[in-house]
């Protein structure tokens, strides 16, 4: 299952951002995952905790928005939406397309604890 | 079980750590980055391409389910070649057991990768089999990827060109079912043509159809390892591509495949990457 291998990349990207901004532990993680990426969000949201164990993101929650498909024609120059399977013109069906959206795999945005609660 | 490729990883495993829940966080800070999240394999990939690039080797990605006949186009090839390229393979085939040894008896190097992740090669393993091949002797490295439709897609290699093959008993339908895979191609071979006259729900029509909805804009070529136009039409697109790899390489540049999800996703999305 390759999404155990992905997610250990994103752990590895996380927790050098975490260093190198000081954190004491990583609370949230957002992720921008398109369907033309490979990667399924479902299978991601199972590798996760599994990779994250031991580290910094251990307790971290993941979001994973999901970007939908997005061609642009080269005849009419339309923008339209599309599903990964039929990568056509949604305004003039022309299979002469260029996607513009889908393919993300990225990190976009980490939560980091700096301080720790105050104790009460 | 993964239901894309079968391998497992236990249930039990993936739940346990879900239920620890997360303690109150102190004072918190929200960290704007895009980066890829495969960048690490990426910048490993690329210095493989370097290595490929400094040697003037072309690199190949053969990707395909199991069975759609990598290892016997390798076979086929070497000994048609008979010689006038010089080839190397690394096997990463895990189906069947004896890949390797089947392109060492053709006569030519080959390594084969039995470490890692069961499911795909990534770019450290290519760069650890890298030592063991004699890259200043080569014209042609192909790299036969794990027979599986889904994982091997993601991970960028070094290699130049991906070629994907689709066989006959597989069904016309395949693109469809596996648009990233395919779509990744720069090449699409159609394989085991000679069963076109058994297997007669192959539609070559629909095959062609499939592979344009999932927007693959590569060349397609109809083959069978037991000889014919086809196969003559993958030696010359082979031998050209070792052509034009040289003169790249003459002039310090290189080539990706066409089609890179992961590098260019940061500028489809509209985003900047961030360092
Ligand atoms: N009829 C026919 N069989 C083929 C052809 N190419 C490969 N095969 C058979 O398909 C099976 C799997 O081939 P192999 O090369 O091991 O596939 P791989 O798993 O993709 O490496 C073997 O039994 C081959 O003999 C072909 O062009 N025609
Ligand atoms: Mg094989
Ligand atoms: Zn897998
Ligand atoms: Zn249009």
């Amino acid at each position: 299952m390759h999404e155990l291998s992905v997610c250990q990349a994103l752990i590895g990207q996380v927790e050098r951002v975490a260093r190198e901004n000081g954190a004491r532990s990583v609370v949230a993680i957002t992720i921008a995952v398109g369907p033309l990426s490979g990667v399924e969000a479902g299978l991601l949201e199972h590798a996760y905790p599994v990779a994250a164990a031991g580290t910094l993101a251990e307790h971290a929650t993941l979001t994973i928005e999901t970007v939908p498909v997005r061609v642009r024609c080269r005849s009419c120059g339309a923008e339209t939406g599309a599903q990964p399977n039929r990568l056509v013109c949604g305004a003039c069906d022309d299979w002469q397309v260029d996607v513009i959206a889908g393919e993300e795999m990225l990190l976009t945005r980490v939560e980091i604890e700096t301080e720790p609660a105050p104790v009460h | 079980m993964c239901r894309d490729c079968g391998c497992s990883l236990g249930p039990a495993a993936q739940r346990a750590p879900l239920a620890a829940a997360p303690s109150v966080p102190g004072k918190t800070e929200t960290i704007e980055v895009i980066t890829a999240i495969l960048d690490e394999n990426d910048r490993i990939a690329a210095h493989n391409r370097g290595h490929f690039d400094g040697h003037g080797v072309l690199a190949l990605n053969l990707m395909s389910s199991p069975g759609a006949g990598k290892t016997s186009l390798l076979e086929a090839t070497i000994r048609a070649l008979d010689g006038k390229l010089k080839v190397a393979v690394i096997e990463g085939d895990l189906a069947t057991e004896n890949d390797a040894d089947r392109i060492r008896a053709c006569g030519v190097p080959a390594v084969q990768i039995t470490t890692g992740n069961a499911c795909h090669l990534d770019a450290q393993m290519v760069h650890d089999a890298l030592d063991r091949l004699p890259l200043a002797d080569l014209d042609v490295l192909f790299i036969e990827n794990v027979g599986n439709l889904v994982c091997p897609a993601s991970f960028d290699l070094g290699q130049h060109r991906n070629v994907t093959l689709l066989s006959v008993p597989e069904g016309d339908d395949k693109p469809a079912k596996y648009p990233v895979m395919f779509r990744a191609a720069d090449l699409s071979l159609i394989t085991k043509t000679d069963l076109l006259a058994y297997i007669t729900e192959f539609k070559l029509e629909r095959a062609h159809a499939a592979l344009r909805q999932i927007g693959f804009q590569g060349e397609t070529i109809e083959l069978s390892n037991r000889g014919g136009d086809g196969f003559t039409a993958w030696l010359a697109w082979l031998e050209r591509e070792v052509t034009s790899q040289r003169e790249r390489a003459a002039r310090g540049e290189t080539a990706k495949p066409s089609i890179q999800p992961e590098g260019a996703s940061a500028h489809a999305a509209g985003h900047r990457p961030s360092r």
